[in-house]
């Protein structure tokens, strides 16, 4: 009897694992995302401040043919020949591109971050190849798209999807043209109906600029990019929402577009991020003459610093002087007992590591192989924004917003590292044992932190009634640092101090910017 | 995984091997595991990194096998497992990991020839008894999966010499991870990870008596599924994981004390992908506890 009880006991207990072990499906965030529904057309939106454009009309958008023509009659029965027959995968790609144009692309960068997020292998002598933009399939593969190369990618296409976008809808309140599925009733609208005139395409308008931008960014992932584009702007044709000269005037624009910002990118002074050996010497020679340890990389063998001049790229809220001017304070002199006691702390929270830490360092470690820091804030604003239904050029605006603040708080951030060349506490203190990679970059002052604060600044005045949940995200990202003992606590807090600095320059441009008013 | 997996089965091995404990005996001891590697494969690129040095494992294990019938046993393992890499900053992780429970049945057995084949089945579920991290690989003590085994084996024994050959399957729950996304060969937003099952198989040949069981043993584990760790990332839970491993193993009854016996051996990995190439040493104590008041003595190598 009791052999039976312990038999029937065990079954029971693999028919639990069983249910558990065999339901693998997972749905993950992305795919339940709604169709975008805009609240508001924001049908003045040609007025807003842009970025680089002088105004929205620098690039011509001809006059759309006469929907009585037999041109459009022939473009309307494209529209009707895919809608007869739509194969699953055509309605498939209908569902993910309908949640919005400026959030697929956002996740496509974060996809491409994500990818290229690997720091070179050593050469057999010890030193490291860098990527080569002109060769971007050998190895190591072009771009490293470690953090700052990162910010500097999200904001660039984030700012030149906003500009497109504000050119796009000054020509579409200028010519109004109704969408498809609105002048012929035949025609299914496939996707939620708006009132926006449909001339030139806004997902063309993206589809165009960011294609343009990724070429520079990630040129060795053109044909994904285009397999992308071309999906998404037949998407717009087969929910009878665009023509296809809808889309074609879209993609030309967008390019036009993306070429000003693409100028700007290859004179912005990030080729020569990297440095040279020259210059990684006098980080340290200048540091040592002020009397202070200098930095050291802890990888072996060991690494040049991760792009020591990205402080002199060209930021996009303020000038290069205002750099310098956000400087924060020095940090502890490595002599002090002020820093011998922040590196005991550092030392506490390594050998003290709970579970709850060890949780926080995770979440927030965005190391090798992921979107990084500044993708994780995009994550959280494209979640947040999804449920908001604005227009596509609502999204781009706040997204230019964030991405902007997040390049230039990089850059702040990168400034202050340099400036200051200071020890990680791993180096300091060699017995100190670290729950998430060292990232090879001096730690004052810590990059998650002055991004975190950056972002959470942009995101609490875009959505006040979040404020204070983005402030603690802020905060949890920074102490994450401490946590997974690679931060002294100075580099967190001043970390925060400097990113809520930038994060105002935006909130500022955000007052100004007549998206608001 | 980068080794961890492998631990248990080098250790419980009393699963793999084609031996039954006798009715109402309870077999119970304490295993010792040790384990490095200096070497892994990224994919099938094999390298070294001065940023980890040797990455070790040592894990003690607390396990028993206890004889319903002659020809039905239950097993449970439980290791405690420490991991620590001798350069770089990483620290290493500890704690209890997977409580791994099984069952052993013998259904059929006959004579072939002068020798005597048997057949086995083994079915059995092992599961994480603490939250403890998978995510942080190559420290993380165990990947944090719930999973079932199936496994179908042979014996044959002619005189004191030995066959034996198994084949499992190993379904893995999904785990989930402190993370809200990763890259696999794709982004994924979730925090759960979709773990391949596995597939291994095991051979071990060799010298069987009631005192002295001296063996020579090849293992493969393979997962169905998963993708390489590309060139200087990070390893991850649901990577391809395969390793082909060559060992020894023994195990001493002693004479003079029955019911105790002595275990040990050592594996190296031949081959792999995604995994280290790890070097293990092991050794143990058993001791059979005999419930059955009517028979006086026990024999563990008594088929």
């Amino acid at each position: 009897m009791r052999k039976h009880i312990r038999v029937t006991l065990f079954l029971f207990v693999v028919a639990a694992f069983l249910h558990e072990s065999c339901n693998k499906s997972i749905t993950e965030k992305i795919e339940s995302f709604p169709a975008l529904t805009p609240a508001k057309t924001d049908i003045n939106a040609g007025t807003w401040k842009t970025i680089l454009l002088n105004s929205p009309t620098e690039y011509s958008v001809i006059a759309p043919i006469a929907t009585n023509t037999p041109a459009y009659i022939a473009e309307i029965n494209e529209i009707k020949s895919f809608q007869r027959n739509l194969t699953d995968k055509q309605k498939a790609s209908i569902k993910y591109w309908s949640a919005g144009a400026v959030l697929r692309w956002n996740e496509i960068l974060r996809e491409l971050v994500a990818i290229h997020n690997l720091a070179p292998y050593q050469n057999e002598d010890g030193t490291y190849p860098a990527p080569n933009a002109a060769n971007p399939f050998a190895y190591p593969q072009f771009p490293f798209s470690n953090p700052p190369y990162a910010s500097r990618s999200y904001a660039y296409v984030s700012a030149a999807q906003y500009d497109a976008l504000v050119a796009a809808w000054h020509y579409k309140k200028l010519y109004n043209r109704s969408a498809p599925y609105k002048l012929d009733s035949s025609i299914n609208a496939l996707v939620p109906a708006s009132g926006l005139p449909s001339y030139p395409s806004e997902d063309a308008v993206v589809a165009g600029v960011t294609v343009e931008m990724l070429k520079l960014l990630f040129p060795g992932d053109l044909a994904y990019i285009q397999q992308k584009a071309e999906e998404h702007t037949l998407y717009r044709i087969m929910a009878g929402a665009n023509v296809r000269s809808e889309i074609e005037a879209g993609e030309a624009l967008g390019k036009q577009v993306a070429q000003k910002f693409a100028a700007r990118g290859r004179t912005d002074r990030a080729g020569q991020a990297i440095g040279n050996a020259t210059y990684w010497k006098s980080l340290e020679d200048q540091t040592i003459a002020k009397g202070e340890a200098c930095w050291i990389s802890l990888e072996s063998p060991k690494r040049p610093p991760m792009l020591p001049l990205f402080c002199k790229v060209k930021p996009f809220l303020f000038d290069s002087l205002t750099v310098i001017s956000l400087r924060p304070p020095p940090p502890p002199s490595t002599n002090s007992a002020e820093f011998k006691k922040e590196t005991e702390e550092v030392m506490f929270y390594s050998k003290n590591s709970t579970r709850e830490r060890m949780r926080i360092v995770h979440f927030w470690a965005d190391g090798t192989g992921t979107y990084s820091p500044p993708g994780h804030w995009n994550a959280i604003a494209a979640e947040e924004f999804v449920n908001l239904d604005y227009s596509e050029v609502r999204w781009a605006r706040n997204l230019a917003l964030l991405n902007m603040s997040l390049m230039d708080a990089g850059i702040v951030c990168w400034d202050a590292k340099y400036f200051y060349f200071n020890p990680r506490p791993s180096q300091t203190d060699p017995n100190i044992k670290t729950l998430t990679g060292v990232p090879n970059f001096p730690a004052y002052t810590s990059g998650h932190s002055t991004f975190s604060s950056a972002a959470a600044t942009v995101l609490s005045h875009i959505l006040p009634d979040k404020a204070q949940q983005f402030s603690d995200m802020a905060e949890e990202a920074s102490m994450s640092r401490l946590y997974g003992a690679i931060h002294y606590r100075s580099d967190c807090e001043a970390g925060l101090a400097s990113g809520k600095k930038v994060g105002a320059y935006a909130v500022q441009r955000a007052l100004t910017d007549g998206a608001d008013q | 995984m980068f080794f961890t997996v492998f631990l248990i089965k080098a250790t419980a091995q009393a699963d793999m091997d084609g031996i039954m404990m006798t009715k109402n005996n309870f077999c119970t001891g304490v295993m010792y595991n040790y384990s490095n590697w200096k070497n892994y494969w990224e994919g099938d690129f094999k390298r070294d990194n001065a940023n980890l040095g040797t990455v070790s494992t040592r894990m003690i294990g607390l396990m028993g096998n206890y004889g319903i019938t002659d020809k039905l046993n239950v097993l449970f393992s439980i290791p405690y497992v420490q991991t620590k890499a001798s350069d770089g900053t990483l620290k290493g992780m500890k704690g209890f990991q997977d409580l791994s429970l099984q069952v052993k049945w013998m259904p059929w057995e006959t004579k072939i020839g002068r020798g005597d084949f048997s057949i086995y089945g083994v079915g059995g579920v092992s599961f994480p008894v603490t939250n403890y991290v998978a995510d942080f690989l190559p420290m993380s003590i165990g990947l944090h999966s719930k999973n079932i085994l199936l496994r179908g084996m042979v014996d044959y024994q002619l005189g004191k010499f030995f066959v034996t050959a198994s084949g499992t399957y190993v379904k893995r729950s999904n785990v989930t991870i402190d993370r809200s996304s990763y890259y696999t060969t794709e982004m994924h937003y979730t925090n759960e990870v979709k773990m391949p099952d596995a597939a291994e198989f095991n051979f071990r040949i060799g010298y069987r008596s009631s005192s002295l069981v001296a063996e020579l043993v090849l293992d493969n584990w393979t997962t169905l599924g998963g993708f390489d760790i590309r060139k200087n990332d990070m390893p991850f839970l649901s990577n391809k994981m395969i390793a082909t491993k060559a060992g020894i193993g023994v195990k001493y009854t002693v004479y003079k004390l029955p019911g105790l016996s002595l275990i040990g051996g050592g594996n190296y990995t031949i081959s792999g992908k995604n995994v280290g190439q790890s070097s293990t040493i092991y050794g143990g104590a058993f001791y059979v506890l005999d419930f059955d008041k009517k028979k006086k003595t026990t024999d563990i190598n008594q088929k």
